[in-house]
């Protein structure tokens, strides 16, 4: 029925109006200027504008559609809201990067549009074959943005590293589908959860694909021991190409994460339980432990994140994802305000990356550094900002699930934390500022990128309540 | 108005901070004048709540509550009893005092110091006053971010390493304490932080703790104000913070940060968990008189006056501990008129040891001897706060002391006569020193033409001075205020440790 089929589409026209966008500009891109590369990715904008009011028009469409692969409830909506959020700031702060950077690839952007797709998509399945669909179009999409500083040998580095292991950790979570297809004949989450409760599935084949799947997603949201990648990657990408890796496709990562295990696999809860705590503890502590000793400001930037996957796995561990979105919404603002800023001092061609670079610019760039101490003590988890009500929240799902000695873990970590974010604050307003120092201006678009941040951070800080009220909307409804 | 006071005299410099940032950075003149003229202000608001204090009530007074945080039961809850009231007013006495020390000794980015000053009052004053956990651990840790900054920014040779080290230690004791605030409010049933919610849930037995949770929950609570405190063994941040920290920042560290940890362990440690204060006390008293002893000891060969004064707030602090965990009337009261005299007193000596610093840009004993003869009026405020920080009769000292040891002897003669021994030490090490640097002959050329106190300097210790003879001579005045909100807590936790006995 032709008006059925309509009613369908519009489940999805946030993803068809980003692709229309990311295809426009990607034919736009030959008839543009050099000058005026950075007009397409006001048109990026413009499509994620679009996409926005398409997005906030499924409210209240709860269902699934297409056969079932795609599914629309408030915890998708949710997600797709913060991964528009997440490529319209990180556009906003490649405008002003692209420029300095001299790289005039009129893909950029559309790849941006290409991979919010893939992730929007990846929030929305409700079938195991979208998952993987929605994963590689936002990989592939990842793999040449990583690369897209194409003389630089670390950007190659990173392109590549990245897409080796990527399509390795893609295999593995293709065979744990098709082994969960095996088991049970099926490919659709809410009737493998069925087939396992009916015990008509074969067990063995389904917790090996519960294993590979782990692996597969682990990888993706680089937890301990698939973490490996990450601040090569990080370190060798394109700085705000860093910021959205960081926070869109670990964030997609999780959705599914938690989409897939809730949904599909709630009775087998206790076999995998082990799994993921065991992960969870070793992924804080690692991910703290080696960003102390860390120089390169975007290496001790991807070695935090990797810790604040591990808080999240606590979530998980709890078996509630209420605190989740809001620990992907906080770090969201901090990873992309810093690296932004990161971008900022780094100069051309990424020279400056080292944390001694920030060496006295505390009282010579005030808004720069003290935006940049308050995303810092934001991720330290200090209190009255949005750092802390995260890490509050995963806290109180552990210990509201008896799981006190995971929220000891979790909170010693956070102290081990605060001394290395201590440690730029300290660099930036206690030691001296190098007499060479040439300050950096600020671009508009990067003000807006960091005020938008800072805002975010201290509106979640001191009154959490409209996002806490929020991510309990969003929550998965499984059961 | 009488019921948002609080909420004003807490966020007076807050605002005042705001303002500040809005002001050029090169009128430094302007700058310091607005922030004395705030903290002042802040003062002078305060003392209304001096005077309109109910001293029959045990209740909280100027109480407000309004919902901040629905969706978790945290709410904004403020008030204060004779237990906080001191305290309150210590901080809004001192900030001005310290504001004003620093008029001359500030030589770079003065704007965003006395931010931090005005920040970290609003900071101190929230933990006194706040009657709600979440606050409560809110208040406790934003405070260290600007006590951070003046001790890393303005702060002495090592200034970065005590800076780092004193945020450390803090964050580590309290995130604990935080897990033990999340397990407390899930044990209450996970509707509230309230403070007041969850003891009257306790004490109408609503909520039962039992002995494994308790003792779990009071460590929780208790290491972090230890490390606070700071109780022996947890002291090793103290010398170096104290040290390094600008005079200001000393002045403010011991005269009311440490005063955070004892006073959490009254109002909070106390009242939730008797049956487990009362299993771990004879531990944490024998800490406590290590703790006196020790200092006292260290104190005595430090050859820096700074380091000196601040080994000897760990003995002086090990004193106010012993008097909480005697629980009797005479060792609180003793233990909280102590933590208002070792405020006053070695804050007091810390401005000394700043105003001798600004002269001659060294405090090893060694280098001085003979003040007395170049800087006379100097050595008379020297002495009268040396006397008052040792416990001399008639002076605000002697009377804490006396009060914990008159308490402490109603519990344990053994306590009362090892604790008596850090009083003498105090006396030796005290009077060694001054006797060093103000008697017998000008040893030093340099000290012979040192200027007498300025007119500012006399500002700042006159009132401390007049404090300390009052506090010494009419101490009624201020015991009178305490001693329903003393007599109320000692009671439910007797009810409670009686039961506990059998």
């Amino acid at each position: 029925m032709p008006e059925n089929i309509a009613f369908e589409i519009q489940q999805i026209l946030p993803d068809v109006i980003l692709c229309f966008f990311g295809v426009f500009i990607l034919l736009a891109g030959p008839f543009v200027g050099k000058a005026k590369q950075s007009s397409l990715g006001i048109l990026g904008l413009a499509g994620i504008v679009a996409a926005s009011l398409a997005t906030a028009n499924l409210v209240g469409n709860d269902g699934t559609y297409f056969t079932g692969m795609i599914i629309v409830d408030h915890f998708s909506i949710f997600f797709r809201f913060t991964f528009l959020l997440i490529s319209g700031l990180t556009i906003l702060s490649s405008l002003d990067y692209l420029r300095r950077q001299n790289i005039n690839l009129s893909e950029y952007h559309s790849l941006i549009l290409f991979a919010t797709v893939g992730m929007n998509l990846m929030a929305a399945s409700n079938e195991l074959i979208m998952v993987f669909l929605g994963l590689e179009t936002l990989s592939i999409s990842s793999y040449i943005l990583l690369g897209v500083k194409r003389t630089d040998p670390k950007s190659n580095e990173s392109a590549l590293k990245y897409f080796l292991l990527g399509s390795f950790s893609s295999a593995f979570l293709l065979y744990g589908i098709a082994l969960a297809y095996g088991a049970t004949k099926t490919t659709n989450l809410e009737l493998i959860a069925k087939h396992i409760l009916s015990g008509s599935a074969d067990m063995r084949l389904v917790y090996i694909a519960m294993g590979l799947m782990f692996v597969g997603f682990g990888f993706k949201v680089a937890t301990a021991p698939f973490h490996v990648w990450t601040p090569d990657v990080y370190e060798g990408a394109p700085t705000p190409v860093t910021a959205f890796m960081s926070v869109g496709p670990k964030a997609a990562g999780f959705a599914i994460f938690f989409r897939v295990f809730l949904v599909a696999f709630p009775t087998t809860y206790e076999k995998w339980l082990v799994l993921a705590w065991a992960s969870a503890v070793l992924t804080m502590t690692l991910g703290n432990v080696v960003a102390i000793v860390q120089n390169n400001i975007k290496r001790m930037l991807a070695y935090s994140s990797i810790a604040h996957a591990g808080y999240i796995l606590v979530a998980f561990v709890s078996g509630r994802d209420d605190g989740v979105a809001a620990v992907l919404f906080y770090t969201l603002a901090m990873n992309i305000g810093a690296f932004t800023i990161v971008a900022l001092i780094s100069r051309e061609n990424e020279q400056k990356i080292s944390i001694d670079d920030y060496a006295g610019i505390g009282f010579k760039q005030p808004l720069l550094a003290s935006s940049l101490s308050l995303f810092l003590l934001s991720l330290a988890g200090i209190p009255l900002t949005a750092g802390f009500a995260g890490k509050f929240f995963i806290f109180r799902a552990a210990i509201e699930s008896h799981f006190i000695w995971l929220a000891v873990v979790g909170v010693i970590n956070s102290v081990v934390s605060v001394y290395y974010y201590l440690r730029i604050i300290v660099i930036m307003y206690m030691k001296e500022l190098p007499e060479d120092y040439v300050p950096v201006s600020i671009s508009p678009g990067v003000a807006v990128v960091l005020w938008l941040a800072t805002f975010g951070i201290l509106q979640l800080g001191i009154y959490p309540d409209f996002v806490i009220s929020l991510a309990r909307v969003s929550v998965l409804n499984h059961h | 108005m009488e019921n948002s006071l609080l909420t004003i005299v807490t966020f007076l410099p807050l605002a005042g901070a705001v303002l500040l940032l809005t002001l050029p950075k090169d009128n430094f003149k302007l700058i310091r004048v607005l922030a004395l003229v705030i903290a002042t202000t802040t003062f002078l608001l305060s003392l209304f709540l001096f005077f309109y204090f109910d001293v029959l009530t045990p209740r909280m007074q100027f109480e407000q509550l309004a919902t901040w945080i629905p969706s978790l039961g945290a709410n904004y809850h403020v008030g204060i009893d004779g237990i906080s009231l001191f305290l309150v007013l210590l901080t809004t006495f001192l900030t001005p005092i310290t504001v004003l020390s620093s008029f001359n000794s500030v030589d770079r980015h003065a704007k965003e110091y006395f931010i931090c000053m005005l920040l970290l009052e609003t900071g101190m004053l929230g933990v006194f006053i706040a009657l709600d956990l979440f606050l409560f651990y809110v208040f406790w840790e934003v405070m260290l971010v600007p006590m951070y900054f003046l001790i890393g920014v303005w702060g002495g040779e090592r200034r970065i390493y005590a800076a780092v080290k004193f945020f450390l230690y803090t964050m580590a004791g309290s995130v604990l304490m935080l897990v033990a605030i999340i397990a407390l409010y899930f044990f209450n049933g996970g509707t509230t932080f309230d403070f007041s919610t969850i003891l009257s849930n306790l004490q109408t037995g609503r909520l039962t703790l039992t002995a494994t949770e308790q003792s779990w929950l009071f460590l929780a609570f208790f290491v972090a104000f230890a490390i606070k405190v700071p109780l022996f063994p947890l002291h090793t941040w103290l010398p170096d913070a104290h040290v390094e920290a600008p005079t200001a920042g000393s002045v403010i560290l011991a005269g009311v940060l440490l005063k955070m940890g004892t006073y959490g362990m009254v109002r909070f440690c106390l009242p939730l968990f008797p049956e487990a204060t009362l299993e771990w006390a004879p531990w944490v008293n024998l800490l406590a008189i290590i703790g006196i002893i020790y200092g006292a000891l260290v104190a005595m060969v430090q050859p820096d006056i700074k380091k000196l004064v601040a080994y000897s707030s760990v003995s002086h602090l090990g004193f106010v501990v012993l008097g909480i965990f005697c629980f009797n009337q005479q060792g609180i009261e003793g233990a909280i008129y102590q933590m208002l005299n070792h405020g006053i007193s070695t804050g007091a000596l810390f401005l000394i040891v700043g105003m001798i610093y600004d002269r001659r840009h060294t405090r090893l004993i060694e280098e001085f001897g003979g003040l007395a003869t170049p800087l006379p009026v100097f050595s008379t405020f020297f002495m009268i706060v040396t006397l008052s920080s040792m416990g001399l009769p008639l002076l605000n000292g002697f009377v804490g002391e006396f009060l914990i040891l008159l308490g402490a002897f109603k519990a344990n003669v053994t306590y009362t006569v090892l604790a008596a021994s850090g009083i003498i030490l105090s006396a030796v090490y005290m009077l060694w020193m001054y006797q060093r640097v103000v008697f017998g002959k000008v040893k030093h050329e340099r000290n012979k033409v040192l200027p007498d106190l300025s007119l500012r300097e006399k500002l700042i210790l006159v009132p401390i001075t007049l404090l300390i003879i009052w506090m010494g001579v009419y101490s009624q005045s201020f015991l009178r205020k305490m001693d329903s909100s003393v007599n109320e807590l000692l009671r439910s936790f007797q009810s409670t440790a009686v039961v506990f006995k059998k």
